[in-house]
Protein backbone atom coordinates (compact mmCIF):
# COMPACT_ATOMS: atom_id res chain seq x y z
CA UNK A 1 0.00 0.00 0.00
CA UNK A 2 1.66 3.17 -0.85
CA UNK A 3 1.18 6.94 -0.38
CA UNK A 4 -1.82 7.84 -2.78
CA UNK A 5 -3.36 4.27 -1.59
CA UNK A 6 -3.83 5.93 1.91
CA UNK A 7 -4.93 9.29 1.12
CA UNK A 8 -7.16 7.70 -0.96
CA UNK A 9 -8.88 5.80 1.77
CA UNK A 10 -8.09 8.75 4.38
CA UNK A 11 -10.36 10.82 2.67
CA UNK A 12 -13.25 8.32 1.40
CA UNK A 13 -13.26 7.50 5.22
CA UNK A 14 -13.87 11.18 5.71
CA UNK A 15 -16.19 11.79 3.19
CA UNK A 16 -18.73 8.51 4.17
CA UNK A 17 -18.19 9.66 7.55
CA UNK A 18 -19.20 13.72 6.79
CA UNK A 19 -22.18 12.05 4.50
CA UNK A 20 -23.52 9.77 7.22
CA UNK A 21 -23.21 13.15 9.48
CA UNK A 22 -25.06 14.80 7.00
CA UNK A 23 -28.11 12.57 7.28
CA UNK A 24 -28.17 11.86 10.77
CA UNK A 25 -27.13 14.86 13.19
CA UNK A 26 -30.05 16.62 15.29
CA UNK A 27 -29.46 20.21 14.45
CA UNK A 28 -29.77 21.71 10.42
CA UNK A 29 -26.77 23.62 11.62
CA UNK A 30 -24.50 20.82 11.86
CA UNK A 31 -25.38 18.98 9.39
CA UNK A 32 -24.33 22.00 7.17
CA UNK A 33 -20.84 22.03 8.38
CA UNK A 34 -20.64 18.20 7.97
CA UNK A 35 -21.45 19.09 4.13
CA UNK A 36 -18.55 21.46 4.08
CA UNK A 37 -16.34 18.43 5.21
CA UNK A 38 -17.83 16.67 2.54
CA UNK A 39 -17.04 19.07 0.05
CA UNK A 40 -13.75 19.53 1.32
CA UNK A 41 -12.65 15.94 1.50
CA UNK A 42 -14.11 15.06 -1.93
CA UNK A 43 -11.97 17.78 -3.38
CA UNK A 44 -8.95 16.09 -1.69
CA UNK A 45 -9.81 13.26 -4.08
CA UNK A 46 -10.29 14.95 -7.26
CA UNK A 47 -6.84 16.56 -6.87
CA UNK A 48 -5.91 12.40 -6.20
CA UNK A 49 -7.47 12.12 -9.96
CA UNK A 50 -5.53 15.39 -11.60
CA UNK A 51 -8.87 17.58 -11.93
CA UNK A 52 -7.23 20.05 -9.77
CA UNK A 53 -9.48 22.83 -11.25
CA UNK A 54 -12.80 21.21 -10.55
CA UNK A 55 -11.35 20.67 -7.48
CA UNK A 56 -11.00 24.40 -6.46
CA UNK A 57 -13.87 24.93 -8.17
CA UNK A 58 -15.86 22.97 -5.55
CA UNK A 59 -14.17 24.66 -2.59
CA UNK A 60 -14.71 27.92 -3.66
CA UNK A 61 -17.85 27.60 -5.59
CA UNK A 62 -19.68 25.46 -2.90
CA UNK A 63 -18.22 25.71 0.41
CA UNK A 64 -17.80 29.67 -0.22
CA UNK A 65 -20.95 30.80 -2.10
CA UNK A 66 -23.53 27.75 -1.82
CA UNK A 67 -22.63 26.32 1.40
CA UNK A 68 -22.96 30.15 3.21
CA UNK A 69 -26.25 30.84 1.61
CA UNK A 70 -27.65 26.96 3.13
CA UNK A 71 -26.10 28.47 6.40
CA UNK A 72 -27.95 31.74 6.06
CA UNK A 73 -31.27 30.59 5.28
CA UNK A 74 -30.77 27.44 8.36
CA UNK A 75 -30.09 30.39 10.50
CA UNK A 76 -32.46 32.23 9.32
CA UNK A 77 -35.33 30.15 9.73
CA UNK A 78 -36.69 29.43 13.22
CA UNK A 79 -36.52 25.67 12.95
CA UNK A 80 -38.43 23.51 15.52
CA UNK A 81 -35.65 20.76 15.66
CA UNK A 82 -38.15 18.16 17.68
CA UNK A 83 -40.92 18.32 15.70
CA UNK A 84 -38.84 17.83 12.53
CA UNK A 85 -37.30 14.54 13.62
CA UNK A 86 -40.48 12.81 14.13
CA UNK A 87 -40.15 9.74 12.24
CA UNK A 88 -36.93 9.56 12.01
CA UNK A 89 -36.68 6.59 14.14
CA UNK A 90 -39.94 5.45 12.71
CA UNK A 91 -38.42 5.25 8.96
CA UNK A 92 -34.87 4.30 10.14
CA UNK A 93 -35.14 0.54 9.73
CA UNK A 94 -36.39 0.95 6.04
CA UNK A 95 -33.90 3.58 5.24
CA UNK A 96 -31.11 2.12 5.90
CA UNK A 97 -32.92 -1.28 4.01
CA UNK A 98 -33.21 0.47 1.15
CA UNK A 99 -29.39 2.12 0.91
CA UNK A 100 -27.68 -1.22 2.45
CA UNK A 101 -29.39 -3.15 -0.80
CA UNK A 102 -28.72 -0.17 -3.42
CA UNK A 103 -25.17 0.01 -2.42
CA UNK A 104 -24.71 -3.88 -2.41
CA UNK A 105 -26.78 -3.87 -6.02
CA UNK A 106 -24.45 -1.23 -7.09
CA UNK A 107 -20.88 -2.63 -5.62
CA UNK A 108 -21.69 -5.89 -7.46
CA UNK A 109 -21.87 -4.38 -10.84
CA UNK A 110 -18.87 -1.74 -10.76
CA UNK A 111 -17.22 -3.05 -7.66
CA UNK A 112 -13.90 -5.27 -6.78
CA UNK A 113 -16.10 -8.10 -5.65
CA UNK A 114 -18.46 -8.50 -8.35
CA UNK A 115 -18.80 -9.84 -11.83
CA UNK A 116 -16.85 -6.70 -12.95
CA UNK A 117 -19.92 -6.04 -16.20
CA UNK A 118 -18.54 -3.09 -17.36
CA UNK A 119 -14.43 -4.45 -17.43
CA UNK A 120 -13.12 -1.95 -14.85
CA UNK A 121 -9.27 -3.37 -14.47
CA UNK A 122 -8.98 -2.92 -18.03
CA UNK A 123 -10.76 0.35 -18.76
CA UNK A 124 -7.09 2.10 -17.12
CA UNK A 125 -5.77 4.22 -19.47
CA UNK A 126 -4.74 6.66 -16.98
CA UNK A 127 -1.87 8.38 -17.61
CA UNK A 128 0.62 10.36 -15.44
CA UNK A 129 0.55 13.87 -16.53
CA UNK A 130 4.63 15.76 -16.39
CA UNK A 131 4.52 19.01 -14.41
CA UNK A 132 3.81 21.58 -16.60
CA UNK A 133 0.54 20.32 -17.57
CA UNK A 134 -1.96 22.50 -17.27
CA UNK A 135 -5.47 21.11 -16.43
CA UNK A 136 -7.20 24.29 -16.20
CA UNK A 137 -5.80 24.95 -19.46
CA UNK A 138 -6.80 21.68 -21.17
CA UNK A 139 -10.43 22.31 -19.97
CA UNK A 140 -10.41 26.06 -20.96
CA UNK A 141 -9.72 24.57 -24.72
CA UNK A 142 -12.42 21.74 -24.56
CA UNK A 143 -15.03 24.43 -22.86
CA UNK A 144 -14.15 27.42 -25.20
CA UNK A 145 -14.59 25.14 -28.29
CA UNK A 146 -15.92 22.09 -28.43
CA UNK A 147 -18.65 22.61 -25.21
CA UNK A 148 -19.35 26.36 -26.28
CA UNK A 149 -23.05 26.52 -27.10
CA UNK A 150 -23.82 23.97 -23.98
CA UNK A 151 -21.34 26.73 -21.44
CA UNK A 152 -23.47 29.37 -23.04
CA UNK A 153 -27.08 27.73 -21.58
CA UNK A 154 -25.12 27.28 -18.35
CA UNK A 155 -24.88 31.25 -18.57
CA UNK A 156 -29.07 31.37 -19.24
CA UNK A 157 -29.65 29.15 -16.72
CA UNK A 158 -27.47 31.15 -13.95
CA UNK A 159 -29.36 34.29 -15.00
CA UNK A 160 -32.58 32.94 -14.63
CA UNK A 161 -31.81 31.32 -11.15
CA UNK A 162 -30.47 34.42 -10.03
CA UNK A 163 -33.39 36.56 -11.80
CA UNK A 164 -36.11 33.61 -10.40
CA UNK A 165 -34.47 33.52 -6.34
CA UNK A 166 -35.31 37.92 -6.68
CA UNK A 167 -38.15 37.70 -7.54
CA UNK A 168 -39.74 35.20 -5.53
CA UNK A 169 -38.33 36.25 -2.17
CA UNK A 170 -38.69 40.25 -2.77
CA UNK A 171 -41.71 41.21 -0.98
CA UNK A 172 -43.14 45.19 -1.55
CA UNK A 173 -44.25 46.38 1.46
CA UNK A 174 -47.50 48.63 1.86
CA UNK A 175 -46.04 51.70 3.61
CA UNK A 176 -43.29 51.88 2.42
CA UNK A 177 -42.13 55.53 0.49
CA UNK A 178 -40.76 55.67 -3.01
CA UNK A 179 -40.37 57.88 -5.63
CA UNK A 180 -42.02 57.53 -8.78
CA UNK A 181 -38.75 59.49 -11.82
CA UNK A 182 -41.35 59.42 -14.59
CA UNK A 183 -44.14 61.86 -12.38
CA UNK A 184 -41.55 63.70 -11.44
CA UNK A 185 -40.49 64.71 -14.95
CA UNK A 186 -43.93 65.14 -15.59
CA UNK A 187 -44.71 68.07 -13.51
CA UNK A 188 -45.46 70.98 -14.46
CA UNK A 189 -45.35 74.47 -12.65
CA UNK A 190 -48.75 75.01 -13.20
CA UNK A 191 -49.49 72.01 -11.13
CA UNK A 192 -47.12 73.26 -7.95
CA UNK A 193 -46.87 76.95 -7.79
CA UNK A 194 -50.15 79.44 -7.54
CA UNK A 195 -49.76 82.97 -7.50
CA UNK A 196 -52.06 84.99 -5.04
CA UNK A 197 -52.58 88.44 -5.73
CA UNK A 198 -53.84 90.21 -2.76
CA UNK A 199 -53.02 94.08 -1.72
CA UNK A 200 -49.80 95.25 -0.06
CA UNK A 201 -50.47 95.89 3.91
CA UNK A 202 -51.44 99.58 4.90
CA UNK A 203 -50.24 101.21 8.27
CA UNK A 204 -53.30 102.97 8.77
CA UNK B 1 -4.26 -1.24 -6.08
CA UNK B 2 -6.78 2.08 -6.55
CA UNK B 3 -8.41 1.40 -9.36
CA UNK B 4 -11.51 2.56 -11.13
CA UNK B 5 -13.51 0.59 -8.95
CA UNK B 6 -13.15 2.17 -5.57
CA UNK B 7 -14.08 5.27 -6.86
CA UNK B 8 -16.99 4.00 -8.55
CA UNK B 9 -17.97 2.17 -4.83
CA UNK B 10 -17.11 5.61 -3.23
CA UNK B 11 -19.87 6.90 -5.40
CA UNK B 12 -22.50 4.61 -5.19
CA UNK B 13 -21.70 4.31 -0.86
CA UNK B 14 -22.58 8.30 -1.20
CA UNK B 15 -25.45 7.66 -3.30
CA UNK B 16 -26.82 5.55 -1.22
CA UNK B 17 -26.03 7.47 2.47
CA UNK B 18 -27.91 10.65 0.37
CA UNK B 19 -30.55 8.25 -0.24
CA UNK B 20 -31.11 7.11 3.29
CA UNK B 21 -31.04 10.83 4.35
CA UNK B 22 -34.04 11.49 1.83
CA UNK B 23 -35.85 8.81 3.64
CA UNK B 24 -35.16 9.52 7.59
CA UNK B 25 -35.21 13.42 6.98
CA UNK B 26 -38.90 13.49 5.21
CA UNK B 27 -39.78 16.49 7.78
CA UNK B 28 -37.28 18.85 7.14
CA UNK B 29 -37.20 20.52 3.88
CA UNK B 30 -33.54 22.05 4.63
CA UNK B 31 -31.76 18.59 4.96
CA UNK B 32 -33.80 16.95 1.98
CA UNK B 33 -31.95 19.75 -0.32
CA UNK B 34 -28.56 18.76 1.87
CA UNK B 35 -28.99 15.06 0.45
CA UNK B 36 -29.88 16.02 -3.02
CA UNK B 37 -26.33 17.70 -3.24
CA UNK B 38 -24.82 15.11 -1.51
CA UNK B 39 -26.43 12.87 -4.48
CA UNK B 40 -25.09 15.88 -7.34
CA UNK B 41 -21.53 15.08 -5.69
CA UNK B 42 -21.03 11.37 -5.86
CA UNK B 43 -22.45 11.48 -9.57
CA UNK B 44 -19.83 14.31 -10.24
CA UNK B 45 -17.43 11.90 -8.19
CA UNK B 46 -18.19 9.12 -11.19
CA UNK B 47 -17.85 11.40 -13.65
CA UNK B 48 -14.40 12.90 -12.89
CA UNK B 49 -12.92 9.21 -11.73
CA UNK B 50 -14.57 8.04 -15.60
CA UNK B 51 -12.42 11.41 -17.06
CA UNK B 52 -9.05 10.25 -15.85
CA UNK B 53 -9.22 6.55 -16.00
CA UNK B 54 -10.67 6.96 -19.85
CA UNK B 55 -7.58 9.86 -19.91
CA UNK B 56 -10.29 12.21 -21.72
CA UNK B 57 -11.26 15.58 -20.20
CA UNK B 58 -14.90 15.78 -21.22
CA UNK B 59 -15.90 14.42 -18.60
CA UNK B 60 -14.24 16.98 -16.19
CA UNK B 61 -16.70 19.33 -18.35
CA UNK B 62 -19.84 17.51 -17.59
CA UNK B 63 -18.74 18.04 -14.16
CA UNK B 64 -18.37 21.78 -14.28
CA UNK B 65 -22.03 21.71 -15.82
CA UNK B 66 -23.49 19.69 -13.29
CA UNK B 67 -21.93 21.87 -10.66
CA UNK B 68 -23.67 24.91 -12.27
CA UNK B 69 -27.11 24.08 -12.67
CA UNK B 70 -26.47 22.57 -8.59
CA UNK B 71 -25.90 25.55 -7.80
CA UNK B 72 -29.03 27.42 -9.62
CA UNK B 73 -31.13 24.38 -7.98
CA UNK B 74 -29.83 25.55 -4.56
CA UNK B 75 -30.67 29.17 -4.78
CA UNK B 76 -33.93 28.86 -6.23
CA UNK B 77 -34.69 26.00 -3.79
CA UNK B 78 -33.92 27.96 -0.69
CA UNK B 79 -35.85 31.25 -1.91
CA UNK B 80 -38.76 28.82 -2.38
CA UNK B 81 -37.95 27.42 0.94
CA UNK B 82 -37.76 31.18 2.44
CA UNK B 83 -40.94 32.33 0.77
CA UNK B 84 -42.67 29.23 2.37
CA UNK B 85 -41.52 30.38 5.77
CA UNK B 86 -42.67 33.20 5.55
CA UNK B 87 -45.86 32.57 4.30
CA UNK B 88 -46.47 29.25 6.56
CA UNK B 89 -44.51 29.79 9.68
CA UNK B 90 -42.91 26.14 9.33
CA UNK B 91 -41.12 24.10 6.62
CA UNK B 92 -42.86 20.73 7.74
CA UNK B 93 -43.47 19.10 4.25
CA UNK B 94 -46.27 17.34 5.64
CA UNK B 95 -47.92 20.73 6.38
CA UNK B 96 -47.06 22.24 2.88
CA UNK B 97 -50.05 20.46 0.56
CA UNK B 98 -51.66 23.17 0.35
CA UNK B 99 -51.68 25.44 -2.62
CA UNK B 100 -53.42 28.45 -1.76
CA UNK B 101 -49.87 30.81 -0.55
Amino acid sequence: MNFTDLVFYFFSAMLVFSGLGVISSRNPVLSALFLVLSFFSCSALWLLLQAEFLAIVLVLVYVGAVMVLFLFVVMMLNINITQMRQGFVRYLPIGALVALVMVAQMVWIVGPVGPDVFNTEQLNQAVQQPADYSNTKELGKVLYTDYVFPFEVASVILLVAIVAAIALTMRRREMTKYQTPGKQVQVRKADRLRVVKMDAETNE
Amino acid sequence: MIGLSSYLTLGAIMFSISIAGIFLNRKNVVVLLMCIELMLLSANINFVAFSYFLNDISGQVFVFFILTVAAAEAAIGLAILVTLFRNRNTIDVDQLDVMKG
